[in-house]
């Protein structure tokens, strides 16, 4: 398959992604970008069967909806990244910031470093779809807040489970999974969820959102503590709030 | 359990001389107000149910029913109505936030009705809408306030693609209503009668069933905080995609769709577990800015390809005109304006009543401002939240707006008595409700017509007054606000109106 090299120096985010659509659009799978810097909404809506590998820094909201795509970042990304995704891939050999798979509807979404704040906000699943977001560094405060369903997973590699997150896990959770490695600190919980402890062997889930994120990283991991895994207490975390 | 202090809202009156002891009444209502122990038994009320929405004496076959307001159920007080007790007895006995459906009801002054249209007389000529042509279409989007053109030889060549203009047959459309709120039968009807009479409907913020699609091209569709249904094929198929930052009824919190109208069909649209309440943050929280808010945008944009016009719809709050010069300035092509006492299908009744202002000052104060800056045209103003009727959307348009919304008044169309209930997922009407027996209430072809009669006659209406006004294009009437007189309003609300008082002339 042929790859189109992209040297991204200068362009402007409107120039480079109105191409990648273009060349797209007349049968080009594979796109290498060089020497992005800052360059938003790279990959946004785009399909299945499209490859990007990115050298750089691209700018805030990568892969936003993405439909199918795959995405690999040889460097950091900014805010957003998977915003709304719907399908697809994504791997950052780096960090990431804020609001990483808002919303996000299914694929997958690996981070090699560290994320920012409010990450797997609102991530929801259904129509045989359930997306998962693997962080192997930390995560910042407001972990899986609102989420609905789908799977999170924090590593925290050489952190304690004190350093490798913030705090509010899980505000306002009312479906899906978060998987943290350690146990967590119970003041940093959010009252909407519980949590018991699991060995990486005997969790099935926990052990297939790892597979790939071992795999898109070449290497292995070898776990000698419990995860903490955190769900929601019930489906209505505000149900009794209200008089009628 | 202690007995509640809380009276009965209604009186049931039954006319037992009248009573046939059919049981329409005990099928009829949603909330189980009347109960028969046996087929033709006696038919006894439970009161405290009843929401008055005059579902059963509508069709109770010998007019045997009343439902009427218990007024008397406190002493007549000025301050302390029976709202205020009824509500400080249902917290003291529940601890929770009072919930409220529809739109404000709290007694503020309509300034719809402090407003008086003008005619033309002698000297200049109505015109006759049954013999002359009226236009009413109009267009939503940018309007792109220069054109460059290239000449080489004798051909013109536009520099830069004009802005996509969205044609409306009329100025009325369907507001944001999601499937969830209401039942998919008055969703239907909504987008059936939109592609009839050529305008447009909202699919809220609760995704677009899949059977619905076919209305497509005549749908906007929603973006909220929650993201609901949100994927590229969502934005694809729409006219126009809407980014919900704000309502009316609600400003500054975000959706609560009760988990009483979580059936599986709704979840599914949404990718949520059943039976789970859906959340809406408060803010997008990928939005804390007008230059993040433009980043949505140009998200929106880049992922359709720029064929898509971008509405962003905001509450109606006091710095309403600086927020929509900063949604105008962050590329939006539609702004949506939803005044306070615009409808929702679930708000705490302290939102719902006190927060805000109203859609009048409120457009004018937008428009004004959009045209101190220069901006006006490039981005058009809907106005909604609470347009009762033609004369409503007729000052809505001399006050700047392009185009108006209409919820509450399609739904009355379809039914809806006001009762306020929606939160409960248990309307008699079938409307706000995903309960299957109630919800084939409306028949989404009788439905249809209701609505495209509803507005078709509007649209007549509105013909005819602009008639009288001399004037035959509906766009000759935005922000044409010499049209408009005050009528008991002080100097300061015909300021901000921009309006002068009765009396005075051109």
């Amino acid at each position: 398959m042929q790859t189109q090299l992209i040297d991204a120096c200068g362009l402007h985010y409107q120039s480079l992604n109105a191409y990648i659509r273009k060349a797209a659009g007349n049968g080009f799978q594979h796109y290498t970008l060089r020497n992005v810097n800052g360059q938003r909404f790279i990959g946004a809506g785009l399909s299945r069967s499209i490859r990007i590998t990115i050298h750089g820094t691209p700018g805030n909201n990568l892969a936003a909806m993405l439909d199918g795509a795959h995405i690999e970042v040889f460097g950091n990304a900014q805010d957003g990244v998977g915003n709304t995704m719907n399908d697809g891939r994504v791997i950052i050999h780096g960090n990431a910031s804020d609001t990483v798979g808002y919303g996000m509807r299914g694929g997958e979404i690996y981070i090699r470093g560290r994320v920012g704040c409010r990450v797997g906000i609102h991530m929801k699943a259904g129509l045989e779809k359930s997306p998962v977001i693997v962080v192997g560094g930390s995560a910042g405060d407001f972990l899986g807040e609102y989420m609905a369903g789908g799977c999170i997973v924090l590593l925290g590699e050489n952190l304690t489970p004190a350093e490798s997150v913030g705090k509010y896990i899980g505000t306002g959770m009312h479906g899906g999974t978060i998987y943290i490695r350690g146990e967590v600190p119970r003041d940093r919980l959010s009252q909407e969820v519980k949590v018991e402890y699991v060995r990486f062997e005997e969790d099935v889930k926990l052990q297939e959102c790892l597979e790939p994120f071992a795999k898109a990283f070449a290497e292995t991991f070898r776990f000698t503590e419990a995860f903490s895994k955190i769900t929601p207490v019930g489906h209505r975390p505000f149900g009794s709030l209200y008089a009628h | 359990m202690p007995r509640s202090l809380v009276p009965p809202a209604f009186f049931v009156e039954r006319v037992t001389t009248r009573c046939i002891k059919c049981g329409v009444c005990v099928r009829q209502c949603g909330f189980s107000v009347h109960a028969q122990a046996e087929p033709y038994g006696e038919v006894v009320s439970t009161e405290e149910n009843c929401v008055g929405c005059q579902r059963c004496v509508v069709f109770c076959p010998t007019r045997a029913l009343r439902i009427m307001e218990n007024v008397h159920s406190v002493r007549q007080h000025p301050n302390w109505t029976a709202g205020v007790i009824h509500d400080i007895q249902k917290q003291a006995e529940t601890g929770g936030i009072i919930l409220g459906s529809m739109g404000c009801d709290k007694d503020y002054p309509i300034y719809f009705d402090r407003l008086a249209l003008n005619a033309s007389q002698v000297t200049n000529p109505a015109i006759d809408p049954l013999r002359e042509p009226m236009e009413v279409r109009t267009y939503l989007g940018s309007k792109a306030p220069r054109v460059e053109v290239k000449r080489s030889g004798v051909t013109f060549r536009l520099q830069k693609p004009m802005p996509i203009g969205i044609k409306l047959e009329t100025p009325i459309m369907f507001a944001a209503m999601s499937f969830g709120s209401i039942s998919k039968n008055v969703c239907e009807a909504l987008a059936k009668a939109a592609t009839e009479l050529g305008t447009l409907f909202n699919t809220g913020e609760g995704g677009y069933h899949a059977d619905l699609r076919k209305y497509a091209a005549n749908s906007i569709v929603q973006v909220a905080s929650g993201r609901f249904g949100v994927d590229k094929e969502y934005l694809e198929v729409a006219r126009v995609i809407e980014i919900k930052m704000g309502q009316g009824a609600k400003p500054g919190i975000g959706g609560h769709l009760p988990g009483e109208k979580m059936t599986w069909e709704v979840a599914r649209t949404r990718m949520i577990p059943k039976g789970t309440d859906a959340i809406s943050p408060a803010p997008h929280h990928d939005i804390y800015s007008i230059e993040d808010l433009k980043q949505l945008i140009d998200t929106l944009k880049e992922v359709t390809d720029y064929k898509k016009p971008i509405s962003v719809k905001v509450a109606a709050v006091h710095n309403v005109a600086a927020i929509a010069s900063g949604i105008a300035r962050a590329g939006a092509d539609i702004i949506t304006i939803d005044g306070m006492k615009g409808g929702t299908g679930a708000a705490p009744k302290v939102v719902r009543n006190e927060i805000g202002i109203p859609i009048e000052v409120a457009i004018a104060a937008v428009d004004q401002r959009l045209r101190e800056e220069g901006i006006r045209d490039e981005v058009s103003l809907v106005a909604s939240g609470g347009i009762r009727c033609s004369a409503d959307v007729l000052k809505a348009i001399c006050l700047g707006a392009d185009a108006v919304y209409i919820g509450t008044a399609a739904l009355v169309a379809l039914g809806c008595h006001l009762c306020g209930k929606c939160y409960t997922g248990k309307c008699s009407w079938g409307i706000a409700t995903q309960d299957e027996y109630l919800s084939r209430r409306v028949n989404p072809e009788l439905g249809v017509k209701r609505l495209v009669n509803l507005v078709n006659a509007w649209t007549l209406e509105i013909k005819e007054v602009i008639g009288a006004m001399g004037i035959n294009a509906i766009e000759s009437l935005r922000g044409n606000r010499l049209h408009l007189r005050g009528i008991g309003l002080n100097e300061v609300e015909l300021k901000v109106l921009g309006v002068k008082p009765a009396g005075e002339s051109m």
